[in-house]
């Protein structure tokens, strides 16, 4: 328990969470006040911990595989996606041009699920229930895809080391056509019903400003470093999987604060449509998976690999003794990082800011806790 | 591992400035990494990130190997943003040895160095907040090392907190 030894007559400390509906989880947050105003606040984390690095050294490489999926649940696909190709990086082999491309499109598909779920509970933290309701009938869409594809919805497993488990189903492309068509004008209900509503701005803007130059002191990445008006992505600065063959734009923001986030987060969501419309004209014929041994050895080594997750930087870094399982599991997380900025975003603020503010970061607990 | 020396005009002007302290630099699968004396991380983190514009601490973590009499490995990534480079940093540290912390340079270090010491038992010195960041404040042992068996529990904390025998 922490101590509250920095209290004085006027100050009062007050406990939000862990069960509390707008922490997003189980994140317990210690708000130190004066009156309305925040003073400091404090994370209290590990409620969720799980000991997921410790059993990745206890698994084989492929075993480990859906394990990361419960890591960030809202974005499995992107999870499962570093971790193979971290693995690939120790093999020293790329998966399949086919499997790259499936790779992309559901990848897209998940970062698209993944802000919808932020933009829904966001919204809902700030007082508008409508838009939740619109978002979760367009995240069924692409739930069904991911259902279709790999028979799991939300944990996919979606990815293979060296590939893909299984090749399209049949109507594949048509349904993430039919998605494509759809989600944009869907993404301008959304827009007409937050953008220019008047409580909407009234809650964000300003609020929970991170510059640019906190973002790197704090490790800071993703939306809130874009939002910075860093021009900043993975995908771009260091392509994998092919990223660099679609045609897509780094939406930035100027003043770094929540409404900055929610635009930039919004303009993601049409620019993964885009990669995914590409993507999905481009399917090549071939293998989906590599030549991978059945029991996987990767040579003594290690390496780190990360990628653009829709939270930020997620990074794994594998350190490999020859054996058929890892000697060691990194996982850099994203919202771990990222939460850290908290209390530097809440000082001054008043606390019903803090709710939105950690709605802003797009906290998932499963991934902070691991 | 099969590395190959990483040659480069960084890598150089490490040399020049840190001399005998960085023991190694290497490149494997296309990554670039260097092996420097505990004692130099803090300075060497500072020297990039004002020399170098190696502005984002990426992570901080150890790797434990208990067979050897140095036993754990601290390995810091960091990346610059101008240069769109990433490279590793490596040390060896033995039990007990308190390395100095780099929230001074990177703020990012703070929750990240609570964890490896929650996770390994590594303190850092000078740190403003060591305690433990994932697990309880009481509970004994740090899971990640490799003598800390996976169905191991703090069976003691789980009786006083949770009121059950044991947590397996």
């Amino acid at each position: 328990m922490p101590e509250t030894t920095f209290l004085d007559a006027t100050e009062l400390e007050l406990n939000m969470g862990p069960q509390h509906p707008s922490t997003h989880g189980v994140l317990r947050v210690i708000l130190k006040l004066d009156g309305e105003k925040v003073l400091g606040a404090e994370c209290v984390i590990g409620y969720l911990h799980r000991g997921v690095e410790k059993i990745g050294e206890n698994r084989t490489y492929q075993q480990f595989v859906p394990y990361v999926d419960r890591l960030d649940y809202c974005a499995a696909v992107s999870n499962g996606l570093g971790y193979c190709l971290a693995v690939e990086k120790l093999l020293n082999l790329e998966a399949p041009p086919r499997a790259q491309v499936v790779r992309v499109i559901v990848t897209e598909l998940n970062r698209i699920a993944s802000h919808l779920i932020w933009l829904g509970t966001h919204a809902l933290d700030i007082g508008a229930q409508t838009p939740l309701f619109y978002v979760m009938r367009e995240r069924e869409e692409v739930l069904n895809i991911f259902e279709r594809y790999c028979g799991a919805r939300l944990t996919t497993h979606a990815f293979r080391i060296g590939g893909l488990q299984y090749d399209l189903y049949d109507r594949f492309q048509e349904d993430v056509k039919a998605f494509c068509e759809m989600f944009p004008h869907k993404l301008d209900e959304y827009e007409e019903l937050l953008t220019g509503n008047r409580i909407w701005i009234g809650r964000l803007k300003g609020v929970g400003i991170l510059t640019a130059e906190d973002c790197k002191q704090y490790g800071v990445t993703g939306p809130l470093l874009r939002a910075a008006g860093v021009k900043w992505d993975l995908r771009k600065a260091q392509p994998y999987s092919g990223y660099e063959q679609y045609d897509f734009k780094i939406p930035t923001g100027e003043n770094g604060d929540t409404y900055d986030r929610y635009m930039v987060r919004v303009e993601e969501m049409r620019q993964a449509t885009r990669i995914i419309r590409q993507a999905v004209d481009r399917i090549p014929d071939g293998p989906i998976m590599a030549k991978v041994p059945k029991v996987i050895k990767p040579p003594v080594g290690e390496a780190y690999v990360s990628i653009e997750a829709p939270k930020g930087e997620l990074g794994y870094f594998v350190v490999s003794d020859g054996s058929t399982q890892p000697y060691r599991v990194r996982v850099r997380p994203p919202s771990f990082v990222n939460l850290q900025a908290l209390d530097r975003m809440a000082r001054g603020s008043l606390v019903a800011d803090v709710v939105a503010i950690i709605g802003t970061i797009d906290v998932v607990l499963g991934e902070v806790d691991r | 591992m099969a590395t190959t020396p990483w040659e480069s005009e960084l890598a150089r002007l490490l040399k020049e400035h840190f001399g005998e302290q960085i023991s190694e630099f290497s490149t494997y699968l296309g990554q670039n990494f260097l092996v420097t004396k505990p004692e130099a991380v803090v300075p060497i983190l500072e020297f990039l990130k004002l020399e170098a514009d190696f502005d984002y601490l990426v992570d901080v973590t150890a790797v434990d190997y208990p067979q050897r009499p140095e036993r754990f490995d601290l390995v810091y990534i960091v990346y610059s943003f101008p240069r769109n480079v990433r490279i590793r940093m490596k040390t060896r540290i033995a039990e007990g040895y308190k390395p100095a912390t780099a929230v001074g340079v990177h703020l990012t270090a703070n929750w990240l160095e609570r964890e490896v010491f929650d996770m390994f038992g590594i303190q850092f010195s000078g740190h403003p907040d060591m305690r433990r960041i994932l697990l309880p404040e009481e509970w004994e042992g740090h899971p990640l090392r490799k003598d800390y068996s996976i169905i191991q529990v703090d069976n003691r904390w789980v009786k006083e907190n949770l009121g059950i025998d044991s947590g397996q």
